[in-house]
């Protein structure tokens, strides 16, 4: 499956099927993160049944710490 | 006023002070270090060498750039009540600071008073930014819905400066927009980059504002302003050390804080109840529950430096 995420075309393996999967395979479980789907916030609670599909586009922005 | 007088402090500071802006706050708890030079443009190595206080050294070369601006510098350690103290007559409240602990107290500050903030952060090559506007955006509490914890710091993983300068500009041009009153033209948006995989996102979140938040909601509470949140420290009586204890109980990854401190000048040792990280100087032994350790010094001050320099 091909999706955009953060503007950059990846391919991600077909049996990732939801955000919180996606999140996993990225590595970016630990992280407080906000995730757009195709134009639209989805909330926290959302992400394990929002399904992910072909041609997605997906922007992460994780919050970090430093200054 | 800005918290912080670290990468991002001495940078907005500097730009606005060039700037001519009337009247500034600096507040910073920190002392000069070598390590600090690479990114922190108001130090020298004189003022490393002599451990100069970052809001003595910063006023000084401030003073140096623009004598006309007044320039109020605290060496401080700042919490709710140093925040209540100085918030009077600010107009906006620039976040340049390396921690989640005072971040929430500058939102309920803002939210409280009805200022402004910009949260700006960075590590890395990776950095963040978005604008507060009481009573307008979603607030910090909002966005987070957990406090983020632990984690990858400038001391653990390291910056590099462009990244500073990257989310310097994005939040001293809001900050501009702000101080002359031209809301219309500021961005609304969360922005984030990552200079090196030549990454950028600018999302709207206008969304994740929460009615019940009980920052910004209508039944606010404040509650960062609340003793019960705020992290506890504590010098140990005729040891040498400090202990930090974060205002919730934690269930901290001993593995993961020992991958990051590894990569590190020190000596990292761990059992299944808690890790000890030893530097030239201090040793930092972390306990499953969130507490720390900081031994080597009796400064709440420095063990605080230690404690978010390594642990986030």
């Amino acid at each position: 499956m091909i999706l955009t995420v953060n503007g950059d075309q990846v391919e991600i393996p077909e049996a990732i099927e939801t955000i919180t999967e996606l999140l996993q395979h990225f590595k970016l479980y630990d992280k407080v993160i906000i995730v757009e789907k195709n134009g639209e916030i989805l909330e926290k609670a959302k992400h394990s049944e929002s399904l992910i599909s072909d041609k997605d586009s997906i922007e992460l922005v994780h919050f970090v710490g430093g200054g | 006023m800005i918290i912080g007088a670290g990468a991002l402090g001495t940078g907005s500071a500097e730009m606005l002070v060039r700037a001519g802006i009337g009247k500034i706050t600096l507040a910073d708890r920190d002392y000069v270090e070598w390590s600090n030079l690479q990114r922190q443009q108001l130090y020298t190595e004189e003022e490393a060498e002599q451990r100069t206080p970052k809001a003595v050294a910063a006023k000084r070369r401030l003073s140096a750039i623009n004598a006309e601006v007044d320039i109020r510098s605290h060496v401080m350690d700042v919490s709710v009540e140093e925040m209540e103290r100085l918030i009077e007559g600010v107009d906006l409240i620039l976040d340049a600071s390396d921690n989640f602990d005072i971040r929430m107290v500058i939102n309920d500050i803002s939210q409280k008073y009805s200022i402004p903030w910009i949260y700006s952060a960075c590590v890395g090559s990776y950095g963040i930014s978005y604008t507060i506007l009481p009573g307008e955006t979603p607030c910090l509490n909002c966005l987070l819905e957990e406090v983020p914890m632990g984690g990858i710091t400038c001391d653990t993983v390291g910056i590099i400066s462009p990244a500073v300068q990257m989310v310097l500009s994005f939040q001293i041009s809001e900050a501009l927009k702000i101080l002359v009153e031209d809301r219309l033209h500021l961005r609304n948006k969360l922005v984030s980059f990552d200079l090196w995989k030549n990454h950028q996102s600018t999302i709207k979140v206008d969304m994740l504002k929460k009615a019940d938040c009980l920052s910004c909601g209508a039944e606010r509470s404040y509650p960062y302003l609340s003793f019960s949140n705020q992290t506890k420290t504590a010098v140990l009586c005729g040891r040498d050390t400090v202990q930090i204890r974060p205002s919730q109980r934690l269930d901290r990854d001993l593995e993961s804080l020992d991958k990051i401190l590894s990569k590190r000048k020190g000596e990292v040792k761990r059992n299944p109840y808690l890790l000890s990280f030893s530097t030239s100087n201090h040793r930092l032994v972390v306990f499953k529950d969130g507490r720390v350790l900081i031994h080597g010094t009796k400064s709440i001050a420095e063990a605080k430096t230690l404690y978010h320099r390594y642990l986030g």
